[in-house]
This record gives structure tokens, sequence and C-alpha cells, in this order.
């Protein structure tokens, strides 16, 4: 009988840390481009299975925060450490070897492939068959390709996103392509998914959706979720913690509701004359 | 897993008269065949009839250790999926009676129904269906166990009366080998079902007033199967898809009456937006949909030619033409010329052929269209590519059944002859009247309405108006109430105007007014997806459904369709004085989530003109344009305020045919 097991399969890589333990921390983390400060001294930590949002004004370096977490920057002061390692250089493939996944601001998709071979290229990394077997596409790489094409259905299944699977993603509305991404980030199987602004330019229904998702992929799978998001409606709803970044240093950290009551946050984002 | 015959089943019922006891036959007669599939990760997972017996059987025991008794009423909610039409054998199978809802109502009249029909069991599709449930548990106070089939989201909530499908399918199993009786218990309860039990109740959505509970027999249903079946010719080797709601009686009959009589397999898709694609993969040789999924199917296709290449949009209208000239005396059996002949062969390899595998429609063999009138070039354009399309009369009181047309008898205009075992009578006030084994026991704690359908002798009111023509057929004209007159005596039939501006693929909806007035207006809603492709086309920008449908350039498209439509009604000496003068755009969609249209996308006209009453007014009183603002109801619930200036525009009409010929003469 073809039955399948009702639960997802495709969980968080289990990493050996507990829930609520620290995955990531980062220490005193300084980076600059020439005299440019974008990040200074800035300390923070991501839990397991929490929900982290980074958030700040317009070029308060945010986005250079999750480079740095992901390995494309390397800070010129302090240190990250990632699931008790701890590394100051490191290339985004290790990254991605160590479990770290994300979203791009501005949606990175291969346009002109369909859904499917999207998210399938998600999957690369973990294809251990030598390129000469892929090449064949024959026996233990076509078992391979099997097992991994078994995974992408789950996300497609869990993304709901069947309806598109073979349509080219370019042709896909802005919505559909941001949830091809998440779908592609989530088939690393990734312990720690950094999402840059997973709603930026979706209207409110799209963004009821991705909040869905997002929230699912966090209770379902227990994967830890660190994201950049300037609706702040959604952050405060969606976060377990949020830190607060202004002219790349951390100017408040805490549940939503410390946050948003924090006299620095609202002056931030208000603008005070200083 | 041991064969269920070991576990003392093989107990096949020679003419069963329940659901469950035709599981039982069809394990043994139809072995290996395919019961059941469904497009699960991508992939056709399929059931056999005896897989599905055990599936069926493992959930009937596992409804059992919640408590599930023989009478108990189960809500059935959520999409076309095996295990919810499994749902229904399996609550059967205990002499329970299931009671499907239509997945997409909102709480409130979700609420109406459980409350009614009494619903102590609901087992519904996924979280939302859940959400919905229990957002309503104080109004339906006899719910008291919801089971659900896809947990995703479900992991925090409180299981103390929600239970996972897979969790009673699994407790059901465990008694199996656990309980040496358990699979004798379940065949005596099965035995104990008989055909005069109450086997389904359907609430009909009703275009007036609250919704009634239609009571159907296990004999209702497996007489009218069985007639259908053998009215088609419907054997285990047909393929069908399950894609209409699961409420409606039709889906009922066809999918899961007429497969367990017959034996055949019923694929499920893998959700509502692959229909269209997973239909292609199963290709059914038995196909049903009302004439709206035939109007979509052919205006996507009619928008993707638009953007076809000159030889291939040559190509198309060519051979179209062809089709329209000999496509249905050639379906029809008639006599057609070698050339005509030649060149239709020539068409079915390039044209015909491809677009019916592009329709997902390649092995369709027998298919139906009903519940409303289908437009006559919408109906002859499916014929004329070669498919077997007909019409039936049917309605939840009847089992469906009330008329077909039989093939090679088909007219775009009837609806067929009475179907097997159906007396028609017509009365004097024009309302047809029906007898049949399909006739439903009766409405749920509905006595009086009951009685006013269901006469003494057993008769049924439709509640249609509609006549013999001299064939036989029956031809239906509108809802017998529905039925007007204009204020110089004119017979008004607004279904049949609508019908006509309906036509147009650039006219979605069209509301028609005129009882007791002195002349017809009309309500036309435009269909996005062909003005919207028109209008990407021309270079005319809009942001929104409503901004498009004021454009001057719109009005001037539906003012063409308008009085096209009317030189058709001036043609018919009955209908000439229906001529449409005056209309408008309307700046909404129809929605069933504001009351406009039923669950089933007919138009509720009473309600209507009474939500734009000031609209229909400004039709009358010679306004160019009108201010209205309009309250809507968003997919969660939430309402707001629509603003919008409408304009109101003349229509050109034309002398009726009577009259041009004596002009003619002159």
């Amino acid at each position: 009988m073809n039955q399948r097991p009702d639960h997802m399969m495709l969980t968080a890589r289990d990493d050996g840390i507990a829930k609520g333990d620290v995955l990531l921390e980062a220490r005193n983390i300084s980076l600059a481009f020439g005299g440019v400060k974008a990040l200074t001294e800035i300390s923070l930590n991501i839990l397991k299975g929490e929900i982290r949002a980074i958030i700040g004004p317009n070029g308060a370096g945010k986005t250079s925060m999750l480079n740095v977490i992901n390995g494309f920057y390397t800070p010129q002061q302090g240190s990250i450490v990632f699931r008790g390692r701890e590394r100051r250089a490191m290339k985004p493939h290790h990254a991605v070897g160590q479990g770290i996944a994300r979203t791009f601001q501005n949606v990175a998709l291969f346009k002109g492939m369909s859904t499917l071979d999207n998210i399938m290229a998600g999957r690369s990394v973990m294809m251990k068959r030598h390129i000469g077997w892929q090449m064949l596409w024959h026996g233990p790489a076509l078992k391979e390709e099997i097992a991994h094409r078994e995974k992408v259905e789950e996300i497609i299944d869990f993304l709901e996103i069947q309806h598109i699977r073979h349509t080219p993603v370019g042709k896909l509305p802005y919505g559909l392509q941001k949830r091809v991404e998440l779908g592609r980030a989530l088939a690393m199987e990734p312990s720690l998914l950094l999402l840059d602004e997973p709603m930026a330019g979706m209207n409110l229904e799209e963004k009821e959706d991705m909040s869905r998702f997002i929230i699912d992929v966090n209770q379902q799978r227990g994967t830890t979720i660190a994201l950049i998001e300037h609706d702040m409606g959604v952050v405060m709803d969606l976060s377990d913690r949020v830190a607060v970044l202004d002219y790349g240093k951390k100017i408040a950290d805490g549940t939503p509701d410390a946050v948003k009551n924090d006299q620095g946050v609202i002056d931030a984002y208000l603008g005070v004359p200083r | 897993m041991p064969r269920w015959e070991e576990n003392g089943l093989a107990q096949a019922h020679p003419s069963p008269d329940t659901f469950a006891k035709f599981l039982l036959l069809n394990a043994e007669r139809f072995r290996g065949r395919p019961a059941m599939r469904h497009k699960d990760y991508g992939i056709w997972q399929s059931w056999t009839w005896e897989e599905q017996l055990e599936e069926v059987r493992a959930f009937a025991l596992g409804l059992q250790t919640v408590g599930l008794k023989r009478g108990d009423k189960v809500a059935v909610v959520g999409a076309n999926r095996p295990r919810l039409y499994w749902t229904f054998a399996a609550v059967q199978s205990l002499g329970a009676v299931p009671v499907p809802v239509y997945a997409d109502s909102v709480a409130e009249e979700m609420a109406y129904v459980l409350d009614h029909a009494e619903v102590k069991y609901a087992v519904v599709e996924d979280q939302e269906q859940v959400d919905k449930l229990l957002s309503i548990s104080e109004k339906a106070p006899h719910l008291k166990e919801i089971v659900y089939d896809e947990p995703r989201g479900l992991g925090d909530y409180d299981h103390a009366h929600l239970h996972a499908y897979s969790t009673l399918r699994e407790a059901g199993l465990k008694r199996l080998s656990e309980e040496p009786s358990a699979a004798e218990a379940w065949l005596s309860e099965v035995e104990k079902g008989r055909g005069a039990d109450l086997a389904v109740m359907l609430y009909t959505s009703g275009t007036t007033g609250r919704p009634k509970g239609v009571m159907l027999s296990n004999d209702n249903l497996v007489r009218s199967a069985l007639n259908g079946n053998a009215f088609d010719k419907l054997t285990e080797n047909e393929s069908i898809i399950a894609y209409l709601p699961l409420a409606w009686v039709g889906d009922h009959l066809f999918s899961y009456a007429q497969s367990y009589t017959a034996g055949f397999c019923v694929a499920c898709p893998e959700s509502a937006e692959t229909v269209n694609e997973d239909r292609r993969e199963i290709a059914p040789t038995y196909f049903f949909a009302p004439p709206r999924v035939f109007e979509t199917l052919l205006t996507a296709i009619m928008v993707r030619m638009e953007d076809a290449g000159r030889l291939k949009k040559w190509m198309f209208d060519h051979f179209l033409a062809h089709a329209r000239k000999v496509g249905e005396p050639l379906l029809n059996g008639e006599a057609v010329g070698l050339w005509g002949r030649i060149k239709y062969a020539l068409g079915e390899f390039l044209v015909y052929g491809p677009l019916k595998n592009r329709l997902g429609l390649s092995r369709m063999r027998v298919g139906y269209t009903a519940g409303e009138a289908i437009g006559p070039e919408l109906f002859s354009f499916y014929r004329s590519i070669g498919l077997n399309l007909k019409q039936l009369y049917g309605q939840t009181e009847a089992t469906v059944y009330i008329t077909a047309q039989p093939d090679g008898k088909i007219r775009p205009d009837t609806v067929g002859l009475p179907s097997p075992e159906v007396e028609i009578r017509i009365d004097e006030s024009g309302e047809v009247l029906y007898r049949s084994p399909g006739v439903f026991m009766g409405y749920y704690k509905n006595e009086e309405a009951t009685r006013d359908t269901k006469t003494a002798e057993g008769w049924v009111r439709t509640g249609d108006a509609g006549f013999f023509d001299r064939d036989g057929q029956l031809k239906i004209i509108d809802r017998a109430k529905d039925v007007g007159k204009f204020a110089s005596g004119a017979l008004f039939a607004p279904k049949y105007i609508e019908n006509a501006l309906k036509f147009f693929p650039d006219i979605k909806e069209a509301v028609a007014f005129g009882h007791g007035r002195d002349f017809c207006a009309a309500f036309v809603n435009i269909d996005l997806a062909a003005v919207g492709s028109w209008a990407e086309r021309n270079n005319i920008a809009y942001a929104s459904y409503q901004e498009l449908a004021g454009h001057d350039r719109v009005y001037e498209t539906i003012a063409a369709h308008v009085a096209e439509a009317n030189r058709r009604l001036a043609a018919e000496p009955l209908m000439a004085a229906s001529q449409i003068r005056r209309f408008l755009v309307l700046h909404k969609e129809l929605d069933a989530d504001d009351g406009e249209l039923t669950r089933t996308q007919k138009v509720r006209r009473s309600y209507i003109a009474e939500r734009y009453g000031e609209l229909i007014e400004a039709l009358y009183d010679g306004s160019t344009e009108k201010y209205v603002e309009t309250e809507v109801t968003y997919e969660d619930g939430r309402k707001g305020v629509l603003r919008a200036t409408v304009r109101i525009a003349d229509a050109e009409v034309f002398p009726a045919a009577a009259e041009t010929m004596q002009e003619a003469a002159e």
C-alpha cells in the first residue's frame, strides 16, 4: 500500500543543540568598507528554535549583518560562533555545508528554470555522487536524484506551489517567486534560515501567506529563523526576539513589546535631531 | 497484509442495496483494479478496490473508538480527497449519515447547516476547516469530535476533541489485529444496512432562503446510479476526475455512487489549482461540468489563440469553421460528403486532436453539462470538435436525473428525454413535475417545505417552467417563479436573456430586469481574463477590476455585444420584446461571499435587485450615471465599502422578426 507518513519527513538538521540554547553567537562584530563603518561592535545571539528579527531604518546595517553571518563578508573584528565552533573568515558554501541557508532581498532565482528545477538546485550541495555519475544519470546517480526529488516534492506540497511546479520562475508573480526562493532555501534542510526581507513588495494577502509559511517552517520543522523585515506589524507578530540596529550599532534587543516601547528605537525610526 | 477475506469478509452481496455492501462486492469482482487515485507529491498514488475496502474498514473501526453510533450525523468538509470519499463509506458502513458541507462556505453558513443537521462529528480536510469549526462551536452545540486529514499547523491545538485521520485509521488497524471479533463486528454492522435507510443529507444552497437538508436513501442513490450507468453504458473501465464540490449532489452521484455501482476509478486532483493539468494526465472518459467550466476552458483557449502565430491562427480558424459545418452531423451519425470527411480527419490530426488533448478530454466518451443552460454556440463548439457533450437536467431532490439527452439526439436548446424510470408531467402554470425512484425522502426537519414540494402521489415540483417540444424533448425556459411579464404583457424570461449575453466571452455574468417594467435592462459583469487580455493587447492601462469595468472602450465593446444579443432576440417572435434597451457594467464582480451568487455560482436575482436597487432605478429613470456605495465581504470575513460612479448606456434595438419581413414585403 502506498501510505506515506502524514508528518513531514524533512526536519531541521540535528545539530546536537537543545531548543532554547545558543545556536549562533556574534561577538563584537565590526565591519567597515574603506572608511564607511557598516557595523560597529555588534554582539547578538540566536537561540535554537526561535524566530529572531533584525530591524532598523534604511542603511542601518541589517543586510551586512546577515552577510557576515553567512560568511559573505568577513568582519575586520569579532567572531561568529555557530554550533559551538568559532570562526571569522568563511566562504558562503561552507556556511551552507554547516546548515545555514538564506533568501535574498531581491529574488535571486534562475529565471529560465522551472520551480521544480530551482528547488532541486537547492539540493545540489547534498548530492554526493561524482559528477561523472551525474552526467550519465543512471544507476546510483538516478537513485540519488529520485530520493532528492522526493524531498523537493514535500517542499512543494508544504508551500502549496504544486500548480507552478513546471512553470519557469521568470513568469511567476513576485509573491510566488519569493515562495519558490524560500523553497530553495528549505531544500538545504538548514538548521538556521536567514530571510532577507521575505515580504518586501508583497500585498497584504501574500504577506499573510508568507507569515503562515514562516511560522509553519519554524514550528513543524524546528528550523531556527533569523529575518530582516521592514513591515513592523509582521515583525512584531512573528518574532520571539528583536534586535534593532541603527547606524551600524545595536540600540536595542529584546521581546517585541520591550523593543516597541524603547525610546531609543522610537527616536531612531522617527528621526530625532541629535 | 492478510487478504481481507481471511478476516472473514468474503460475504459479498449479490445485489447490494448499500454502498458498504457494494464495496465488499467490488473488492471481489474488481480485485486488483484501481478504485481511487490521488496525485500527491507530484505522483499519482492509487488504491485498488481491496485497498479501498481496507481503508474504509480501518477508518470505520477508528471512528467507533471515538464513539460514532448508528444514526449519528457526520459533517464532511473539504476538497476532493480520497480520505473524504472513504469517510462517506466508513460512516455509512456503521449506519451513520454523512452530511457533506460546501468547503468554501463562510462560518455563518456552515454553523446553520451543522446546527440544523445536529451534526455530532466532523471530518475535515485541514487547519482552515478546523479553525472555522472551532470558531462556530457555540452555534453548533451538537458537534463533539473533529477529525482532520492534513495535520499541518495543527500540532499545538488541544487534541481533547480533535483527532488526526491517521490516528483513527491506525486505531482501527490496531483493533483489527488485536480484537479477533472486530472484523466480524464491522461486517455485521454493514449487514444491518438497508436500502430504505437514510444514506446522505445534502444541503441545497438554494437561491432563496435558508438551505434545506435533502435526505436521500440508499435506494435513491443506488437506483439512480444504476440507471445512469445503464443509460450511458458506464463500466469499470471508465475513469473520471473528481473536482466538483463534495456537497453537491452531482459529485456525490458521479464520483461516489456511480463509482461504487459501476466499479470505475475516481481520480482526485493534487489541488484546486492543478485540476486542468491533472485532467490532462488522467484524460477522463466520463466527464461532468457546469457550463461555467466549459466557458472558462474555451475562453482560456481563445485568449491564447489571440497570441498565437499567424499560421497557427489561420489553421485554427479554418479548421474550426469546417468543424462547425460537419462536426456535429458526423457526431450524430448523419451523412457527410467524402471531401468533408477527409478534411475533418485532417483537422482532427492538426487541430481538434491537439485541442482535445489540451483540454484533457481526448478520451472523453460521455460528457455532461448541467446546472444551468449552456450557450448554444458554446455547446456546438465542443460537439463540433468531436466531443460527445450532452445536456442533463437534474435536481438534488431527484438524485440528479430528471432528463438526459441520449447519444445521437442532441440539441443545444433542450435538456433531453425523461431519464430511465422517470415520469414527467407539466402542470397548468407550466411548471415541470416528476416522479422517479430517485425522489428524495424529504427535507430534514422541514415537513412544511416537503409538503410544498412533494405531492401525496410522489410528484415533485421542480420550480422550473418548461415544455415538451415536438420530439418529446424537454425544454426549460426559466425558474417558474422568475418568469414574469413586461408592463405590456409580453413574456419576460430573465435567464434566457442573460444567457444570450453570457454567450460572449467578454461577459462573465449578466442580470436582466423587466418584470412589470416597460422594457428590459441589464447589469453586466465583464470577464477579467478575456477583457484583461484584450486591454493588454490594446495598451489600455487599468489598476483594478472597477477601473477596467468603467473604461469607455470596454463600454463600447459591451454595447456591441448587447446589440448583437438584441439582434438575436429580435429574431425570435416570443423574445423580441425582451431586447435590452439600457445596460450598465457593474463596478464589482458578483461574488458568492457577498451573497450575490449561490455557492454553485448561480445568480441570486432577488438579492441583487435589493442590493443594487438604486442602480436599477437609474436604469429606468433615464439618468446616464449613478454614484453608489457597496459593502463587500473579503474572504477572511472582514467588510469594506466600494464606491463607484457607474455609467449607464443605451443599447441598439432591432425591429422584431415578423415586422422586418413585412417591411421587406412592402
